[in-house]
């Protein structure tokens, strides 16, 4: 009888030169050529954003993620949620990059054995057995210089020998018997803006994507709440499992047993409903001439609704049309690339001034013959403000239960474009 | 280069090898530790190391616990390869079955279970019933991984599985829940007996499972409560609202009864809803599409659009989630638009979007159009029509045909906008409008003289042959509203025939065909011109066309009576295409599942049941209460030191309702609730 299993049967991680180089089996072994179909796929796409992530053939199915230039295939032999196996791949790419500092193919390169480690112990048979960040390091110790030098001294290991106690407590999130010597629990109230402004500068879409991002160095069993000024605000709102939900849903109070180290606290929506302010206004003109084989390209950026802050950090990049060949620009301020290749453009601003409004201008010199292009290429413009976020939200006050000392506490605002797009 | 390359190691392989064997047999620790990680490397990258089984079986005792992981992760690979040698370590995993470290009973049955050599299915059967006992929670997780691996070892293992099965999901524990509904999943998916008594736990523990236990918990609720429960769709009165339902007061509740004899929900029924509801505040997109599709397959329809923010709100994750959760809110906007009109504007396409995202978005979009919103909708789409994606454009073009034939207060604007992009520059898009114009033609071609000869004049340019066939076909068709282009276009397709595509030539001989039926005397010689060159066509459809053609359009003594009705035949009236979404009707597969991303039938999908007419008896949930109590009792003194995590305050209100996140020593107080409210509506019912 030919054996189904659930869930995932291996992990193909592949470069974006076609080279698989790393394979784990939970089962019995799969061939490489199973990748086949995977590159066949990859060919009929336009780009790597473009491969299907799921993919049927003859005998399997590959489900497959695309993360910091490396292809995360997975192979499953029977009906699965696809988001189970999505999700578990991003959350092995996230562990990576939480272990190694990268996720490159040279950091798992160089990490094998912690690799291998590390996906024995994060699925069992094809299922999710350990994937909280602080139950991993418990088990395998991330790999550092200086133990590895002790390591291979004294010839101790990495892996750790007792149960972690967090999978047999009520709080599988947070290892036990943490301690420091400085007390401290930070939080970043982080906020997105995305928008898509039309021609005429009018908005057609925005709404604010947040997220609250912690790092908490607090000794023992902390237990905190977090209360805002004005938590109506938040409209949608996503937990870390550490939150009880029904506190929030009472009082609209955060209160949780926190994990150690960092990670995202809550990830929140202000929902288009509220008028969202827009930091600021592009001004553009940008035109191709019939016949002339050029065009002009013109835009100022200012600011806006900013809150009396400065907006910092400014870049546009846009995607010019094939048929631009190079463009001669002057910029007022920062500097701007062109790649002819990818017909990319990119003014790197930096601040805005508003006395004296950064401008970019010139000549677009297009493909002799080709005809004009049809559409405008959109803005993308990226910003950031400090100390501010932009739907008003404000941390009340965080109150810690459980433990006697007297911690140090931190939060800090920020807002930037998300998804930001001027049409032109 | 590659199997030059592999021919290099294979070459250099057998040296290695030996010193690898060196470093093994060497007493030091440090140095068998560094052979195995490099055997390990050597598997990861998929190179064989069969060849050294002998040399790291041997290590399995190992004192050191990295050298001991090592060998296992050795092991589960090589194993089913060299049975007889495997068959030495046995011993060792079944002495560390009893350790009293739980990691270490645990990881032994993991390893045991993994080892995949049929000789040893009565061990592991007794490891897995041990461990199913064992006072860990996490050894009993890992036993009940270890079903799965057994069952798929040894199917006829079946009956003693689900033993086991039916025992653990009993337990109470959170860590055991998810991996044991797994198991029943994949062992005995069909005994839907064994879940009865424990639902209303599974329920009540959901909130506090780990995320993927919940997601496969939540699809396994599914499809019981389509077994136990009747439709809450076909009702007519308004339901109880949730809150109304669990606080009013018996008098009012039995008036109500009598009201409505129709339909009352089960109140188990509405646990699974209201313990799921939370969890749409996951992080993890898995959980938040479980609760979706469960919302959408067994919540009342006035109920459903409770997720569809949370959907929404996965919009802003990668591109793989967007992929998943785009064809899910597609399948579900066509059969509920209200759920996702007020989300409109969040398919609305940025330029940066892979196509494969813009695409799905737009079909959206498409389907929620209606009278109000369709004018800011066709605004949006000429911006679309522009984009340098111009499979993307294409795409728009078919999108603005379907708005044209839902709303017919549009298909006139829509129609004309999709003439003025017959003189786009591109193609592709000219190509693309010509279709669409076809298709929407066919649905009142009274008035559209003139753009039909617009479409004639542009088949001098035009060369996509799908674009040259459909002006054909409409000339054809039409070409009594236009007497005059329709033989000249004739005469100059009968020129360029043989250079045809045959999509195209086929139009040019039906154009021929119905002319000659129509207008004879001027188009006789030509239509027999044509005749004659696909006669002689190197394409056997042509051919077989041609003489098909021949014979019922010219008359002779062989092509007896269907000749008479050849205008009846090819001028009959077409029905119009109907310009439908791909994603119609996907939603006969469960939502959220692979079958439903793929659109056919996925190896090992469970059907989702047609709710039953009348509900089995609803008694078989119910738990013997004075159970539960010394269950109850036997537990809180290994949970005491967890209390203090949660406050007061949580705890008190948890008396009242039982969407804890939190604590298991809650759970307990929140699970006798339900048991009271069914026993409850026993007594109404009678």
């Amino acid at each position: 009888m030919c054996f189904q299993q659930k869930m995932i049967h291996s992990l193909f991680l592949i470069n974006c030169s076609g080279d698989i180089f790393l394979e784990k089996h939970w089962k019995s072994v799969v061939s490489q050529s199973v990748c086949d179909y995977f590159f066949e796929a990859q060919e009929k796409a336009i780009d790597v954003e473009n491969v299907p992530p799921v993919i049927s053939t003859p005998h399997h199915y590959l489900i497959s993620i695309y993360r910091d230039k490396i292809f995360f295939v997975s192979v499953i032999q029977t009906e699965v949620p696809p988001l189970f196996v999505i999700e578990f791949l991003h959350r092995v790419a996230d562990t990576f990059q939480d272990y190694f500092g990268e996720c490159s193919e040279t950091a798992i390169k160089d990490n094998v054995v912690i690799v291998y480690e590390l996906l024995e112990e994060m699925l069992d048979n094809g299922f999710p057995l350990a994937t909280e960040s602080n139950i991993l390091k418990e088990l395998i110790k991330p790999p550092t210089i200086l133990r590895s030098v002790v390591n291979s001294i004294t010839g101790s290991s990495n892996v750790g020998d007792t149960l972690p106690t967090g999978q047999l407590s009520n709080i599988p999130w947070r290892r036990a018997g943490v301690k420091y010597t400085n007390n401290e629990a930070y939080f970043d109230v982080i906020e997105e803006i995305d928008a898509i402004i039309d021609k005429s500068g009018s908005t057609v879409f925005a709404e604010i994507q947040g997220v609250i991002d912690s790092c908490i160095k607090l000794s023992g069993m902390p237990d905190l709440s977090l209360s805002f000024m004005n938590p109506r605000l938040l409209d949608d709102v996503s937990f870390h499992p550490c939150i009880r939900f029904k506190r929030w849903e009472s009082e609209r109070v955060l209160s949780f047993i926190p994990p150690d180290g960092n990670f995202r606290l809550i990830s929140y929506r202000v929902s288009s409903q509220n008028l969202v302010a827009i930091p600021v206004y592009v001004k553009h003109m940008i035109s191709f001439k019939e016949n002339t084989s050029s065009g002009r390209f013109d835009v100022t950026i200012g600011p806006k609704q900013n809150m009396g802050k400065t907006v910092e950090g400014v870049v546009m990049t846009v995607h010019m049309p094939k048929a631009v060949l190079n463009m001669n620009l002057t910029a007022t301020q920062g500097s701007y690339t062109f790649d002819p290749v990818t017909k990319v453009l990119t003014w790197d601003v930096g601040k805005i001034t508003p006395q004296k409004l950064p401008n970019l201008k010139g000549i677009v010199n297009l493909q002799s013959g080709a005809p004009k292009p049809e559409e405008n290429p959109s803005l993308n413009i990226q910003f950031k403000i400090q100390q501010l976020a932009i739907s008003g939200l404000k941390v009340n006050r965080l109150d810690m239960y459980g433990e006697k000392y007297k911690p140090f506490k931190g939060v800090k605002y920020i807002t930037k474009a998300g998804k930001f797009q001027v049409r032109t | 280069g590659l199997p030059s390359v592999a021919f290099h190691l294979c070459g250099s392989s057998q040296d290695l090898n030996e010193d690898l064997k060196q470093m093994l047999e060497s007493s030091k620790d440090s140095a068998k530790l560094d052979a195995m990680k490099r055997i390990v490397g050597m598997i990861a990258k998929g190179k064989n190391a069969s060849e050294l089984f002998p040399a790291v079986v041997k290590n399995v005792a190992s004192k050191n616990i990295e050298i001991k992981k090592l060998v296992y992760v050795y092991l589960m690979r090589y194993a089913e390869e060299q049975q007889d040698l495997a068959l030495l370590s046995i011993s060792t995993f079944q002495r560390a079955l009893k350790d009293p470290n739980q990691l270490i009973r645990a990881s032994a049955l993991r390893v045991l279970s993994s080892i995949r050599v049929p000789i040893i299915v009565p061990i592991m059967m007794l490891a897995i019933k041990e461990a199913s006992s064992d006072l860990s929670p996490y050894v009993r997780k890992n036993a009940a991984h270890a079903i799965q691996k057994l069952y798929s070892l040894d199917p006829d293992q079946k009956e003693m599985l689900i033993e086991v099965i039916e025992k653990l999901l009993k337990d109470r524990s959170t860590l055991v829940a998810g991996s044991v509904v797994m198991a029943f999943e994949e062992v005995c998916p069909d005994r839907i007996d064994l879940i009865h008594k424990n639902y209303r736990k599974l329920c009540n523990l959901l909130v506090d499972v780990e995320e993927w236990g919940q997601v496969v918990i939540i699809h396994m609720l599914t499809r019981y409560a389509r077994t136990q429960f009747v439709s809450p769709w076909k009702v007519m009165v308004d339901e109880y609202s949730e809150n109304n339902f669990y606080e009013s007061d018996e008098e009012q509740k039995e008036k109500d009864q009598k009201l409505k004899t129709t339909y009352t929900m089960d109140p188990d029924h509405r646990l699974l809803l209201r313990n799921t509801k939370p969890l749409l505040q996951s992080r993890n997109a898995a959980v938040v599409m479980a609760v979706a599709q469960l919302y959408w397959h067994l919540a009342p329809k006035s109920e459903a659009g409770i997720v569809s923010k949370s959907l929404v709100r996965l919009l802003r994750s990668n591109r793989e989630v967007q992929y998943i959760v785009l064809q899910n809110i597609a399948t579900m906007s066509i059969q509920r638009k209200g759920m996702f009109e007020p989300y409109l504007k969040s398919f609305y396409v940025r330029s940066t979007d892979p196509t494969m995202i813009k695409t799905l978005k737009l079909e959206i979009l498409t389907n929620l159009a209606n009278e109000a919103n369709i004018s800011t909708l066709l605004r949006e789409f000429q911006t679309y029509v522009k984009s340098q994606d111009k499979q993307f454009a294409a795409a728009t073009i078919q999108a603005i045909g379907r708005c044209a034939t839902n709303i017919t207060e549009v298909t006139d604007t829509c129609l004309n906008g999709l003439v003025c992009l017959l003189s786009n520059r591109d193609e592709i898009v000219v190509a693309e409008s010509v279709v669409v114009i076809k298709k929407l033609l066919q649905t009142q071609p009274a008035h559209h003289g003139e753009i039909i000869k617009h479409m004639a004049k542009l088949l001098d340019n035009i060369t996509v042959p799908v674009a040259r066939a459909s002006i054909l076909w409409l000339i054809g068709e039409y070409c009594e509203r236009v007497p005059k282009i329709a033989p000249d276009v004739l005469r100059k397709t009968a020129k360029s025939f043989t250079n045809e595509d045959d999509l195209v030539k086929l139009q040019i001989l039906n154009l021929g065909a119905k002319l000659y039926l129509t207008n004879s005397k001027q188009t006789k010689l030509l239509t027999q011109y044509v005749l004659n060159l696909g006669k002689y066509d190197q394409s056997y459809d042509i051919r077989d066309r041609t003489r098909f053609i021949r014979q019922l359009i010219v008359p002779n003594e062989k092509s007896g009576a269907l000749s008479k009705y050849a205008k009846k035949i090819f001028l009959a009236q077409k029905p119009a295409p109907l310009l439908e979404s791909p994603f119609k009707d996907r939603d006969h597969f469960q939502l959220g599942t692979l079958s439903h991303t793929l659109n056919s039938r996925a190896t090992g999908y469970l059907e989702l049941s047609d709710w039953p007419e009348v509900a089995p008896d609803p008694s078989v949930r119910n738990v013997d209460v004075a159970k539960e109590w010394t269950g109850i009792l036997g537990k809180p003194k290994k949970e005491k030191p967890t209390e203090k995590f949660y406050s007061e305050s949580e705890e008190e209100e948890d008396e009242s309702a039982s969407t804890s996140s939190s604590g298991k020593c809650l759970e307990s107080t929140a699970f006798s609730l339900p048991g009271k409210l069914c026993l409850q509506n026993c007594l109404v019912h009678k």
